[in-house]
């Protein structure tokens, strides 16, 4: 999951003169731009993959991606990827063909029927509109066709995406009602947001097409943003989404430590079991029981950054706070932006999540007047507040971007906590990549903790593993 | 091997034979299925809590004619309750039969004996392959027991035999379709995956799940039943800590059809709503949020 995407360049590469392999090669490269997205592949999922297409019928589009999918993608986010690799993968293979052959669409169909569209445009947008709602995607394809001849005009913006939103403008197509339309016009209820994506889809891939043809060259392959699958954290995203991962999380955090619980070799011999279980054998201890490894209960204390440096992030961080109340027994968590506030007691009253996040928000009291992040000053009274009851055994837990904006970071502060707390993590919400650019000063932080890149749900999950380890004593 | 029962021969049988027991696959669905027959190998079925996994498996069963042996997972759950155990009790007696009945019976006999199949305890994964007819197995909710046993499945998935130290390789007599099943409460191991297709169930689209409701309780009102699934599906929307799953839409339009309901209003959505939502927190949101949009019943509003 590691393997970074490799950037190709922006520029519309040519064609290549041979596809490479036939029918098998064409599906080794698909699995091989499946791992270049960071899918685990094996040589075995591929060869289940030939074995599958063998039985069902592979010239019918959604039978052959479902049977792919079942051999090759095993969980749902390397699903959200296959599919997406797989739109772009085979709609680049169809059109590299297409314009080696020299098969293009009959312009002249499109076009003649355009002008006789042209006449009656607003029939047009009717019916666009009632094939949305119908979901009839054949339909849809040629409709987004029609509409392209009708109201793409030429060659367009060269931006395929301001030529879509221009295209759907002119349909009269949106998501909210229209209450000023006649009762019978379709889009007078709203169209179905869902049903809209996939037409934009629809006539960005037409135009795409039309692009192909025109220039014969390929577009340039864009490799799946890390976006796709980042963590729900934008504000836009909405509040339930963050909820689900959260919730996710939590019924792998209570099985976690069932799992590490396993019976292991050097375990202390459980001698009551031992003997109960010689029962069964006459009094004779055959089977050894052993007593189960518990789980490492770290004491945690939780400092967590609500500033708008990283608003976006701090819903998430404070749902994952949230999560963390319910799975250790001794937890202590401060919200920070200038000052430092604890808000372990909101939370022990408040178990909905939305009224705990409001009530910090209320009450903490942690933004003097800049609203700005002093990290400096959030050590300091951090140290005082709390010096005497860290201990060795302690875990100290910061969630924040480190962008101190230009302020003291006064590591020497975190050092100390570092040193008197048995444990310290970073989770920072920032990739790697922009770590320690402008005022962040991670760095400086990180030689005395364990920092943790901390944006995707996977990078997360791995933190809470790290926390959870079985004390190694 | 010697199974004469008619094969799937397409995707479409096999969707027309699940419909067939009552089970409304979706495409995907079908399509796993007919590839685990035809491939022989394992599925593992991933999704929400009641989505209807174990019942594919029945269904499943039902359809190719077999039985169904099924394996609960549990944490602590280890081999000699999932593969097969020596029956202590009666080696016990054999040995003591043996020397009791006059004379000193030869040791290695005995010995060669008490390790026969007749002493040996087939557990429901021995069962499955020991069968002489194909069968269809159910290991549910593998997510729940832990990576040991996790690893000691892969050689029955993969090549349909078990080894036992004290008889050798015992090879399955006939190839089992298998479905395993998990809640995603934690990673499985790659080694497991790589051996199985991969199926992922969720929440029904509006129609199938219309379709299902209209398949268990036939006698509800077209229209009430069209939206108590819209009803269902905004309830799914919220932020829930059990979202209600299909088995839940069935119950609740049993018990509307029981009540004699005509209409989801208000007053009807609150005396019912506990069939649907299961938790105290759940409750209220639910109320707030969906409960509060619907008509008052007419006869308060006269």
């Amino acid at each position: 999951m590691a393997a970074e995407p490799t950037p190709t360049p922006r520029s519309y590469a040519s064609i290549p003169a041979e596809d490479p392999g036939g029918f098998a090669g064409q599906l080794l490269a698909f699995g091989e731009e499946l791992r270049e997205e960071g899918m685990a592949l094996g040589t075995s999922e591929l060869l289940d993959a030939f074995a599958a297409l063998e039985h069902v019928a592979w010239n019918e589009q959604p039978q052959f991606r479902e049977a792919m999918a079942a051999t090759l993608a095993k969980s749902p986010e390397d699903r959200r990827v296959f599919e997406l690799v797989f739109e772009r993968f085979f709609f680049r293979a169809a059109e590299a063909q297409a314009a080696r052959h020299e098969i293009s669409e009959a312009p002249g169909g499109t076009a003649g029927a355009s002008d006789e569209m042209a006449l009656d445009l607003e029939a047009l947008r009717r019916q666009i509109a009632q094939a949305l709602k119908d979901g009839d995607e054949a339909t849809l394809r040629d409709l987004a066709r029609l509409a392209i001849a009708a109201f793409g005009r030429g060659e367009g913006s060269g931006v395929l995406g301001v030529d879509v939103q221009r295209i759907r403008r002119a349909l009269g197509l949106r998501t909210e009602p229209q209450p000023d339309l006649p009762p019978d016009d379709p889009r007078r209820e709203g169209v179905p947001r869902e049903q809209l994506r996939r037409f934009e889809q629809q006539l960005r891939r037409e135009l795409e097409r039309g692009v192909i043809q025109r220039t014969r060259s390929l577009p340039p392959k864009r490799p799946l943003s890390e976006l796709d699958r980042a963590l729900p954290t934008g504000p836009a995203q909405d509040l339930a989404q963050v909820h689900r991962v959260v919730a996710q999380l939590k019924r792998r955090l209570a099985s976690q430590g069932h799992e590490q619980r396993g019976r292991k070799r050097h375990a202390h011999v459980d001698v009551r079991r031992t003997m109960r279980a010689s029962l069964q054998s006459g009094g004779v201890p055959i089977e050894l029981r052993f007593r189960p490894q518990r789980p490492r209960r770290p004491e945690i204390f939780v400092l967590c950054d609500v500033s708008t440096s990283v608003t976006s992030a701090s819903t998430f961080f404070l749902s994952v706070l949230h999560a963390l109340h319910d799975s250790f027994r001794k937890l202590r968590s401060f919200v920070f932006i200038e000052r430092i506030s604890e808000v372990t007691e909101v939370f022990e009253k408040e178990r909905d999540f939305r009224t705990a996040s409001e009530k910090i928000s209320q009450d903490a009291g942690v933004a003097d007047i800049s609203g700005y992040t002093d990290y400096g000053r959030v050590w300091t009274e951090f140290l005082t507040e709390i010096e005497d009851e860290l201990h060795p055994r302690a875990t100290v837990i910061v969630l924040g971007d480190a962008r101190t904006n230009g302020r003291p970071p006064r590591e020497e502060v975190f050092a100390a906590i570092c040193q008197k707390a048995g444990r310290t993590f970073w989770l920072n919400p920032e990739p790697r990549l922009y770590w320690n650019y402008g005022d962040s000063v991670i760095s400086a932080y990180a030689q005395y903790c364990t920092a943790f890149e901390c944006w995707r749900t996977d990078q997360l999950e791995d933190f809470v593993k790290a926390l959870t380890q079985p004390t190694v004593t | 091997m010697n199974d004469t029962r008619p094969e799937p021969q397409s995707v479409d049988d096999v969707a027309a034979g699940l419909r067939g027991v009552g089970y409304l696959p979706g495409s995907s669905t079908a399509l796993v299925s007919y590839l685990a027959a035809k491939l022989g190998k394992p599925v593992l079925v991933e999704g929400p809590a009641g989505v209807g996994k174990t019942e594919l498996a029945k269904a499943l069963a039902a359809y190719l004619d077999r039985d169904l042996v099924r394996l609960q997972c549990y944490e602590g759950l280890d081999e000699a309750k999932a593969l097969y155990e020596w029956n202590y009790r009666k080696q016990l007696l054999r040995i003591q039969a043996g020397t009791s009945s006059g004379g000193e019976a030869d040791w290695g006999e005995v010995q060669d004996d008490i390790f026969g199949e007749e002493f040996l305890l087939a557990r429901p994964l021995m069962t499955a392959i020991a069968s002489e007819r194909p069968v269809v197995l159910l290991i549910d909710e593998i997510d729940k027991t832990d990576q040991e046993f996790e690893a000691m499945l892969l050689e029955l998935l993969s090549d349909f035999q078990i080894s036992i130290p004290e008889l050798g390789r015992i090879e399955a007599r006939s190839r089992p379709v298998v479905l395993l099943t998990s809640n995603n409460t934690r990673e499985l191991t790659e080694a497991l995956k790589r051996r199985c297709l991969y199926l992922w169930l969720d929440y029904p689209e509006h129609d199938q799940e219309l379709e299902i409701v209209r398949l268990h309780t036939p006698e509800l009102d077209e229209r009430i039943a069209h939206r108590l699934v819209e009803i269902i599906e905004q309830v799914r929307e919220l932020d829930l800590k059990k979202p209600p799953s299909i088995a839940e839409s069935i119950d609740w339009a049993r018990a509307l059809l029981l009540l004699g309901a005509r209409e989801i209003d208000a007053e009807v959505f609150r005396e019912t709503m506990s069939v649907i939502v299961k938790h105290r927190s759940d409750l209220d949101t639910v109320a707030a949020r969906v409960g509060a949009k619907l008509a008052e019943p007419a006869a308060d509003a006269a």
